[in-house]
């Protein structure tokens, strides 16, 4: 079943197209990998999907509903996670209070204003396991800022799990991350992956970690989607080899 | 029991605690404790400013949001009781409808600004909120056929809470009056309006509200409306502002621009957060509390400091009262140098904005 689509999906700065008519479908159960060189539009057309920047033209659609004219946080209501490639948490808040916001979120409680957030037990009790999913139990009452790295991104992973919506997105999930780290997060995200109800969007340049990860992977390049197909044959093919050996382009 | 009242949010440090005990008894007990016409009206100023900070330190310290409105929506408050009373005479039906106009018209006005400006970028609310909030200001001055001008308006309270009612003899040698019950009106207000507030802070919404003030790109990426959250908080502690002013009118029975108005109350207001502790209630009770005692206590403090130092040089013209905005300007400079995190958040050891 198709999750997420986009049609003719297109943003224009000034005279620059930094994502150029990216028609594309991604189906529940598969991780697709997005590749391209820097400055392909890999952010840019996540940026697009997730609402961060409005569209020039073409529309996004989430089970076949368009999501035109819906905000960010409307979005993420709806089913669009996003985890981000610089960190992007609630740096004075602890570990655990990060989690429990997206599962107060997710429980509709944002506005109650008379009870206390700690009466709150359920959305607390699941906070709490997705502290365990992401190995962070230890660390729970400590603020975000005084944790490593390697556990904030585990953090920003694991602030994505805890919402828990139908596509997810990964920018780079394990930039920065130390040798030992790293298998932590591919690891979640392939725990992800077994269900088959979601579909997982991957922008990554590490080619070990595509390969053991992806279902399918696209290639972006100068905003346009130029190749398309199973891991396999996309990292055999000339645009590929030529791109990530660091040759210029030479697609017209 | 205890814990539940306040919202789970205890205060965290021994040191605080003793000072927010003293400061609640002092004030629930002050007619007694400290008879006196003047140091009851102290009290009675220092129960208001602690409501009216809070719900400054909710939009600034828990929201995030810097806004120059906050003595207008005070003032909303109090003109609303005033003119309202003027209206209809001197009965509590006029103080109950304008309370609660005072406060609908204050959480309106938020509104509006709210929605306008609250999309874009922070400065741009802080600076419509000051063009508002001045063209109100010129607007109350001029309008001086309804509130009276530049003079204010003296207002007729019911009255129940004016010296002339009695209804009783003495209590441990104080006069069972209005005037006592007009501060135990103001005093039980106060305390409840300050209990729902710590509540409202260690909600649900309160926590969110730390969230956009933290990272209002994430909040957003969370699925939290983030304008909608802030303009909540803007008409909740522009409502909570009015009610604080509805109270002062009361206890003064006088409204003026000069008061409720005043750019100088403003910044009144933003120190007594700063002093007290920004993104905590509590440092709403202690920023007030030394900060209304400073103004009211200091010249004569300084009098009397000034005629002890007679005969040495230089010294009694330092400590002329005259001089009483110099060392109040001294002791900000210094509280701020010392307790970047104010007061509360120096007792509380750096843990001041962690909600566990």
């Amino acid at each position: 079943m198709t999750l997420l689509e986009t049609r003719d999906l297109t943003v224009r700065f000034g005279g620059h197209v930094a994502v150029d008519a990216v028609t594309c479908a991604f189906k529940a159960g598969e991780l697709t990998a997005i590749v391209g060189p820097n400055g392909a539009g890999k952010t840019t057309y996540f940026n697009l999907i997730s609402g961060q920047i409005p569209a020039t033209a073409g529309e996004v659609l989430l089970v076949g509903k368009s999501l035109a004219g819906l905000s960010v946080s409307a979005r993420a209501r709806a089913g669009i996670g996003r985890a981000f490639q610089l960190t992007n948490l609630f740096p004075n808040l602890s570990v655990r209070e990060n989690l429990r916001l997206v599962m107060q979120q997710k429980a509709g409680i944002g506005f109650a204003m008379f009870s206390t957030a700690s009466a709150h037990r359920a959305v607390l009790e699941r906070a709490n396991e997705v502290l365990k999913t992401v190995r962070l139990a230890q660390k729970a009452e400590f603020l975000v800022k005084e944790l490593s790295h390697g556990d904030q991104r585990k953090l920003e992973v694991g602030m994505l799990i805890a919402l828990d919506p139908k596509v997810y997105m990964f920018d780079e999930p394990t930039a920065g991350m130390s040798a030992d780290e790293a298998p932590v997060v591919l690891d979640l995200i392939r725990d992800l992956k077994a269900r088959p109800d979601r579909a997982i969007l991957l922008v990554e340049h590490k080619m070990d970690v595509i390969a053991r990860l992806a279902d399918r992977i696209i290639v972006l390049h100068n905003g346009a989607l130029v190749d398309d197909g199973p891991p396999a044959e996309v990292i055999a093919s000339d645009v590929v080899q030529e791109a990530y050996m660091g040759k210029a382009l030479d697609l017209v | 029991m205890i814990g539940t009242l306040l919202s789970g949010d205890l205060p965290r440090s021994r040191i605080l605690t003793a000072l927010l005990v003293v400061i609640f008894l002092g004030l629930a007990l002050a007619p007694f404790l400290f008879p006196g016409v003047r140091s009851v009206d102290t009290a009675a100023r220092i129960s208001i400013f602690i409501v009216l900070v809070a719900s400054y330190d909710l939009l600034l310290g828990y929201a995030g949001i810097v806004s120059f409105a906050h003595t207008m929506f005070f003032g909303i408050g109090a003109y609303g009781v005033a003119l309202t009373l003027q209206a209809m005479g001197r009965g509590w039906d006029a103080v109950l409808i304008g309370t609660l106009a005072g406060a609908g018209t204050a959480a309106a006005i938020a509104l509006v600004i709210g929605l306008f400006s609250l999309r874009v970028r922070a400065i741009f609310f802080a600076m419509i909120t000051l063009a508002v909030a001045s063209a109100v200001g010129v607007l109350v001055s001029q309008l001086s056929g309804l509130t009276g001008g530049e003079d204010g308006l003296n207002i007729q309270i019911p009255r129940e809470l004016t010296p002339a009612f009695k209804f009783g003899g003495e209590l441990w040698g104080v006069k069972l009056n209005g005037k006592l019950l007009a501060y135990y009106l103001v005093f039980g207000t106060a305390l409840v309006l300050f209990l729902l507030m710590l509540r409202i802070v260690n909600s649900p919404f309160g926590r969110t509200l730390l969230a956009v003030r933290e990272n209002d790109f994430r909040a957003e990426a969370i699925g939290y409306p983030v304008v909608r959250y802030r303009t909540a908080a803007t008409c909740l502690s522009a409502a909570i502002a009015a009610l604080a002013g509805a109270l002062y009118a009361l206890w003064l029975r006088y409204v003026g621009p000069e008061t409720v108005l005043s750019m100088e109350l403003m910044i009144d207001i933003l120190l007594m957060v700063v002093i007290g502790g920004m993104g905590t209630i509590w440092g709403a009770v202690i920023g007030a509390t030394l900060f209304v005692i400073a103004q009211n206590y200091l010249q004569e403090v300084m009098g009397w400091a000034s005629a002890a130092t007679e005969g040495v040089p230089l010294l009694p013209n330092l400590l002329d009262p005259d001089r009483w905005l110099l060392w109040l300007g001294l002791l900000f400079v210094l509280s701020v140098y010392f307790f970047p995190a104010g007061i509360v958040g120096r007792l509380r050891a750096g843990k001041w904005n962690d909600p566990k």
